[in-house]
């Protein structure tokens, strides 16, 4: 078969799947996450001589090795699962809102003035119930500047939400200033630490316990309103084909506007679970990020409220077992950042292959 | 008396997912024969040769050109061997020259010099009776000059085998016929030309040969003068159907729709209408026909409250009451009590969510009603079940999205809503483009059948054969304008071809 040399074969090709069944495509996800252990083992071992069992033992360890890690850990998911529920409606209806960040700042800002301003002066049940107020109207007027021009003179929400962050920030760090205790120290510092007005109540014993409940309620209302809800649908139509949208006589701006009003809320109400029933104090770094991993816990789990928990979790011990890896063995932070980036390369390449199969040339032979 | 072998397909299949889109196909095109590839929708025309084009690579089976075994790989690898497609939607720079699209992208190592590169395609245009100003820009000019364009670009690289995907669906019968001579030229000149068409008509006229693909599987090759439409038709489908239309008379016709003097602009500022009025009976089918672009669209969506009149009025007459329909939002009109239905041309932009399943998608239309904040999925389940049930739609079930469903299948799921409603006036634009000989006419019967049952019903249509067979009357305009009512039973092809033209005609020769 001369001939056959002559014309040079691929040795694969790449085919769009039809659909795969859910246990199929988990399967994928399991051995994309084993892949990247054995990665990482491999990684650790040829960089630092370390016992890859000994690094991911203490990765499990610095995430459960102790109730207080459990629960900084529990308090961690319910925060970035509260800005990923926040921005999930805006991102079903493709609306870019990028700016997580901003919005629960402000959030968190709104409630600290209160704390700061109202503290010992009002009832502390109304205080609170004013911090609540103020920081999810706070969080919806940010988010819904950008909604109402994107509305109205069509302009990008990417860029706008996103610039909306920063002028957040630098609203935060102009008020650390005005507030800063002690002074010239440019920190605010624990608002109210001797009488905890407006501190939010703890349940038990459990100071993270108020968080975890307020976001699981969260959670399960999102579902019921992104799926069963009129409004869910709306936005699933608009996200889907504006056309179709206006064509069933759905009014699209006002669809854009409610539904960031709704994401900015909810961004809103984490940044008084932030300042209010964790951190007790604000600064420009509060959010940590969590405005923008939030759309990575979104995507990952398809816009699925439900699906988010396991995303969220997933991310935030990554994180956390990282931490632990470089301070136990004192490794440099940037070690951990490799092994997180190691693990969510493969998790985020394995929808690859659920989306796509790899197809290897077996050819029919022919007369 | 038979050429050589341009092109050979051996037991080519091609797999997406658990559909099988060719399954051990075998194709042979000679040199200087214009071979067409008939089938119906899904029967995998489309695929087959995107694998030639190198789009898709086949999963099993091997291709020659030339008697030569090769390996096509992408759409490089096509040209290579001199395959050109001219695909159903064009691939080109609206704001470039026809010659700078047809020069763009070719890698021949020489300097670039648009001067030289038009002189050659001057020498194109020349040899085969080609008609177009080189120096105009793409937007400026009609679907058949852009088609041109395709055409010269694909022969300027060297093509000896050309495919084309339908390309007469938007053109009209004048422009058909010059298409056929160019392509004729080519024939003599030893091209080895492939088209895919679903106009049988067309087929018996322009080609050698006929291969007929069914359900991806490869039926057979006949010689063209051997053929006949009902023998084709039979290939394709498998079985015997009639290709006659049924159209009975209207009974009891009264108007409907008064449309008056509506004018109405695009975003740009130009009129995209301009002074159209007609009327729309009960129990009466109004064809719309006209030129790609002739301000169809646009008239539709006024009518449905979707583009804003700069002047006129529309007027909804039922039971002695009349509704000016003006500036009224869809849900306004519907709030009115006013039962309008519209199947749009873009079905799964704009009539149905492709991502949403046949359930949610029965539900746009019916989502708002009550004053429950949750919806309600019981009804639009019953109605997606009953239309999957009585319009024989292929689906595994009603919880799949409609994307994954074939043109026909979609088409019948929305066609199947809107006359869900019991609209009185129901438009439709292309409802068969794209659809097979078999789905086309359960969507021509679903029409009649509404028609007898008193609804006045505006179809939009492109194929004049068609709209002169099934439509009462049939209203043709030309730049947003009415050039002619003429009766379908008397009409003549060529008059409305003629009709077609002729405005955009008369305002050259103002100027």
């Amino acid at each position: 078969m001369s001939k056959k040399q002559k014309t040079h074969e691929p040795l694969f090709h790449i085919a769009k799947r039809d659909s795969l069944p859910w246990y199929y495509s988990w399967a994928i996800r399991i051995i994309a996450i084993i892949l990247a252990l054995m990665v990482s083992a491999l990684l650790t071992l040829f960089l630092t001589d370390e016992n890859p069992i000994s690094i991911f033992s203490t990765m499990i360890d610095g995430a459960f090795g102790s109730s207080r890690r459990i629960w900084n850990l529990l308090q961690n998911i319910a925060i970035l699962l509260c800005v990923s529920l926040a921005l999930t409606p805006a991102f079903k209806m493709r609306f870019w809102n990028i700016g997580g960040e901003g919005q629960v700042l402000i959030g968190g800002l709104a409630t600290a003035a209160c704390m700061i301003c109202l503290g010992g002066k009002i009832p502390n049940t109304l205080l609170i119930l004013l911090m609540i107020i103020s920081s999810i109207a706070a969080g919806a007027i940010w988010a819904v500047i950008p909604a109402i021009f994107k509305a109205k003179y069509n302009t990008n929400e990417t860029l706008f939400t996103l610039m909306m962050n920063y002028v957040g920030i630098q609203l935060v760090s102009y008020f650390v200033n005005i507030w800063e205790v002690p002074k010239g120290s440019g920190t605010i510092g624990i608002i109210n630490q001797t009488n905890q007005e407006g501190w939010l109540p703890v349940i038990g014993e459990y100071d993270y316990l108020l968080n975890v409940i307020v976001v699981l309620v969260i959670t399960v209302l999102m579902y019921l309103y992104l799926k069963y809800s009129k409004h869910g649908y709306e936005i699933s139509v608009v996200g889907e084909s504006e056309n179709t949208a206006k064509y069933i006589g759905i009014n699209v701006k006002k669809v854009i506007i409610r539904t960031m009003l709704l994401s900015g809320a909810v961004c809103g109400i984490a940044g008084l679970l932030l300042v209010g029933g964790t951190n007790h104090t604000i600064t420009t770094t509060t959010a940590n990020n969590r405005g923008f991993t939030a759309i990575m816990v979104s995507w990952l789990a398809k816009f699925n409220p439900i699906y988010m928990i396991f995303t969220t979790f997933l991310l935030v011990f990554l994180e956390r077992g990282a931490n632990e890896i470089s301070t136990v063995f004192r490794l440099n932070q940037s070690f951990s950042d490799i092994i997180t980036g190691i693990i969510l390369f493969f998790i985020i390449g394995s929808e690859f292959f659920i989306n796509y199969q790899i197809k290897f040339h077996t050819r029919k032979e022919v007369k | 008396m038979s050429n050589p072998l341009a092109i050979e397909l051996k037991g080519v299949t091609k797999v997406f997912g658990q559909v099988v889109a060719n399954k051990d196909v075998d194709l042979q095109v000679r040199k200087g024969e214009i071979l067409a590839i008939l089938g119906e929708n899904g029967s995998g025309k489309t695929t087959l040769m995107n694998m030639l084009s190198g789009i898709y690579y086949p999963d099993e089976g091997q291709i020659f050109v030339n008697g030569e075994e090769v390996v096509i790989k992408s759409p490089k690898d096509s040209f290579k061997y001199k395959i050109g497609m001219i695909h159903q939607h064009f691939k080109l720079v609206d704001v470039f020259s026809a010659t700078e699209n047809i020069v763009l992208g070719v890698n021949d190592n020489e300097k670039y010099n648009i001067k030289q590169a038009k002189k050659r395609v001057q020498k194109i245009i020349e040899k085969y009776g080609f008609e177009i100003n080189l120096d105009s820009k793409i937007y400026e000019m009609s679907v058949s000059e852009k088609q041109t364009v395709e055409i010269i670009k694909v022969l300027y690289r060297g093509a000896d085998i050309l495919i084309l995907d339908e390309p007469t669906a938007v053109l009209t019968p004048q422009e058909t016929s010059k298409l056929f001579g160019i392509l004729r030229r080519m024939r003599e000149d030893n091209k080895a030309i492939i088209i895919i068409t679903h106009k049988l008509h067309e087929v018996l006229e322009l080609t050698d040969r006929v291969s007929v693909l069914r359900k991806g599987e490869y039926i057979g090759t006949v010689e063209t003068k051997d053929a006949t439409e009902q023998s084709l038709t039979e290939m394709m489908v498998g079985k015997k159907i009639s290709l006659n239309i049924e159209r009975p008379d209207p009974v009891n016709p009264k108007d409907r729709l008064i449309v008056k003097n509506i004018t109405a602009t695009n975003s740009d500022g130009r009129e995209v209408i301009k002074d159209i009025s007609f009327t729309a009976r009960s129990g009466e089918i109004l064809g719309i026909a006209g030129i790609a672009g002739s301000g169809q669209r646009e008239l539709l969506e006024s009518i449905a409250g979707l583009h804003h009149l700069s002047d006129g009025e529309i007027l909804y007459m039922t039971g002695g009451e009349t509704v000016n329909l003006r500036d009224k939002s869809p849900t306004q009109i519907r709030d009115l009590g006013v039962r309008l239905s519209f199947v749009p041309e873009d079905r799964l932009g704009m009539g149905l969510v492709g991502n949403m399943d046949i359930i949610d998608n029965m539900m746009l239309r019916s989502y708002k009603k009550g004053n429950s904040v949750f919806l309600d999925r019981k009804k639009p389940k019953d109605l997606a079940e009953s239309i999957i049930k009585s319009l024989e739609v292929v689906t595994p079930n009603a919880t799949t999205p409609v994307r994954r469903l074939s043109g026909g299948n979609v088409q019948k799921v929305l066609v199947g809503r809107e006359i869900a409603s019991n609209p009185k006036v129901l438009m439709v634009a292309y409802p068969v483009r794209g659809l097979d000989i078999n789905s086309s006419y359960t969507i021509y019967n679903l029409l009649t059948k509404q028609k007898e049952n008193g609804v006045a019903i505006i179809f939009v249509g492109e194929d004049l054969d068609v709209l002169i067979e099934l439509c009462d009357r049939i209203m043709v305009i030309n730049s947003g304008r009415i050039t002619g009512i003429v009766d379908g039973r008397t009409a003549v092809k060529e008059e409305i071809g003629i009709l077609m033209t002729q405005d955009s005609k008369e305002e050259k020769n103002n100027e």
